[in-house]
């Protein structure tokens, strides 16, 4: 039920954008986040976005888990 | 995620990564009980075997963390008495969870008029094309899917919608649990409920309990790595709220969705099936948004007093990870999937499900 997806975003209209979940899109709304960028990726929750990264923080998280790995 | 993300995506389920931190985790050789409260992430442990990879001292129970199934008896009557007028729209999941005589899903054969929605925006379009009819939004969830209620009562929905409110509040459910002294170690937060309220909630319970925390995402390596963080601080008696999940949950939130949130709810003390009353776990409409709550709206008659039914004795001991599904005498026998008697044998995120259908993993430890 909490289930949430990440998706990229491909065009933003007003209250809403196209987004795309690896080949299908859709369109959802997010006026429950500052207004992404094309290309940023956005967690879509029943239709909705509830957050917002670019693609360099979401590589990020990779490089966390490598140094806790290492020490 | 498209291109580059899904080279991520491999990354995150890579067995490599998976092993490595496996061996971390039996190098710390702690003997520990962890909680997660999240349907979700018992889909995921179960369904990639992660107990079975982790060393024998340790158990990851599965605690109530599935809305589906902690909405009581009782407010799912009040979906099936709305939808004998009127149109009422939910989630999927909520359809074939027992009331106290039929399920939504009974209803609508019996000629309930009842939507299954994906979104709640739809519930709106329906309450737009029908100005005739009432429409009625079951609103069920946690933290994740209660900003979105919160952002259709915002923006002037039509007169005749209204919403059942059944939202539910996590940390001050985890706070009842913990009080209440459930035997655990460690606990695992919910990823996308922390989207929403941040890590910050959850640092009073370190404190008053006691109690290491980690945040987690949702594929098999950040559950691996939260559960490794756990036993870190386990293993040097820290109590602190660590955030795994960092790509989509911050210290503060999503303050937008809050925002939102505090403008149209207040925090109610509702019941939770298997649970009881827990305070200021639930969500009601503030008295602004009055002539959109179905509870003011409608006399909706009470149509049972009891917490839960005969048939489901043992699902409230699932759903305080109490008990493992294998222990019910109902489990696999006359409860499956198919013929569900508990709400937890119902809901795809329910641990009796989740334990019937991914089958001898769960059963075996
Ligand atoms: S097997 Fe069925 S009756 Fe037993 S605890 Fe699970 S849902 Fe409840």
């Amino acid at each position: 039920m909490c289930l949430a997806v990440p998706a990229q975003v491909i065009e933003v209209n007003g209250d809403t954008a196209t987004v795309d979940f690896g080949g299908v899109r859709r369109n959802v709304n997010i006026t429950l986040i500052d207004s992404p960028k094309n290309g940023d990726y956005v967690l879509i929750h029943v239709g909705y976005a509830i957050h917002r990264i670019s693609q360099e923080e979401a590589q990020e998280t990779l490089k966390i888990w490598e140094e806790m790995l290492k020490e | 995620m498209g291109g580059n993300a899904k080279g991520m995506k491999y990354f995150f389920r890579d067995n490599g990564t998976a092993l490595r931190i496996v061996e971390r985790i039996k190098a710390l050789d702690q003997p520990a009980r962890i909680m997660h409260v999240c349907g979700t992430h018992e889909q995921i442990i179960t369904k990639h075997g992660l107990r079975t990879l982790l060393p024998e001292n340790i158990e990851v129970v599965a605690g109530p963390g599935c809305p589906v199934c902690i909405t009581p008896v009782k407010e799912i009557d009040e979906a099936v008495y709305l939808s004998d007028k009127n149109i009422v729209a939910t989630y999927g999941d909520m359809l074939r969870v027992p009331g106290t005589s039929i399920s939504l899903a009974g209803k609508k054969s019996a000629g309930g008029d009842i939507r299954m929605i994906y979104s709640p925006a739809e519930a709106v379009e329906i309450a737009k094309k029908n100005p005739d009819r009432e429409v009625i939004f079951f609103a069920i969830g946690f933290e994740t899917t209660a900003p979105m209620t919160a952002q259709i009562l915002l923006n002037s929905p039509p007169e005749n919608f209204s919403i059942l409110c059944s939202h539910r509040l996590i940390p001050p459910a985890l706070d009842f649990l913990l009080k209440e002294g459930i035997g655990i170690d460690g606990l695992i937060d919910p990823g996308h409920v922390s989207t929403i309220i941040g890590t910050h909630p959850y640092e009073e319970l370190c404190n008053k309990y006691n109690m290491p925390q980690v945040i987690a995402g949702f594929e098999p390596i950040d559950v691996l790595m939260a559960i490794y963080m756990l036993m870190k601080q386990i293993r040097n008696h820290e109590a602190r709220i660590e955030n795994e999940y960092t790509r989509f949950v911050t210290y503060e939130g999503n303050t937008i969705a809050q925002e939102m949130l505090s403008k149209t709810f207040k925090a109610d003390s509702r019941e939770w099936r298997g649970l009881g009353v827990i305070p200021q776990a639930s969500l009601a409409l503030r008295k602004e948004f009055e002539n959109f709550d179905a509870r003011k709206k409608f006399d909706i008659p009470l149509q049972s007093d009891e917490t839960c039914d005969q048939a489901c004795f043992f699902c409230a001991n699932v759903i305080k990870g109490a008990g493992r599904p294998k222990d019910c005498p109902n489990f696999g026998e006359n409860c499956t999937p198919d013929k569900p008697i508990g709400a937890c044998m119902v809901s795809t995120e329910g641990t009796c499900s989740i334990a019937y259908r991914y089958g001898t993993i769960v059963n075996q430890r």
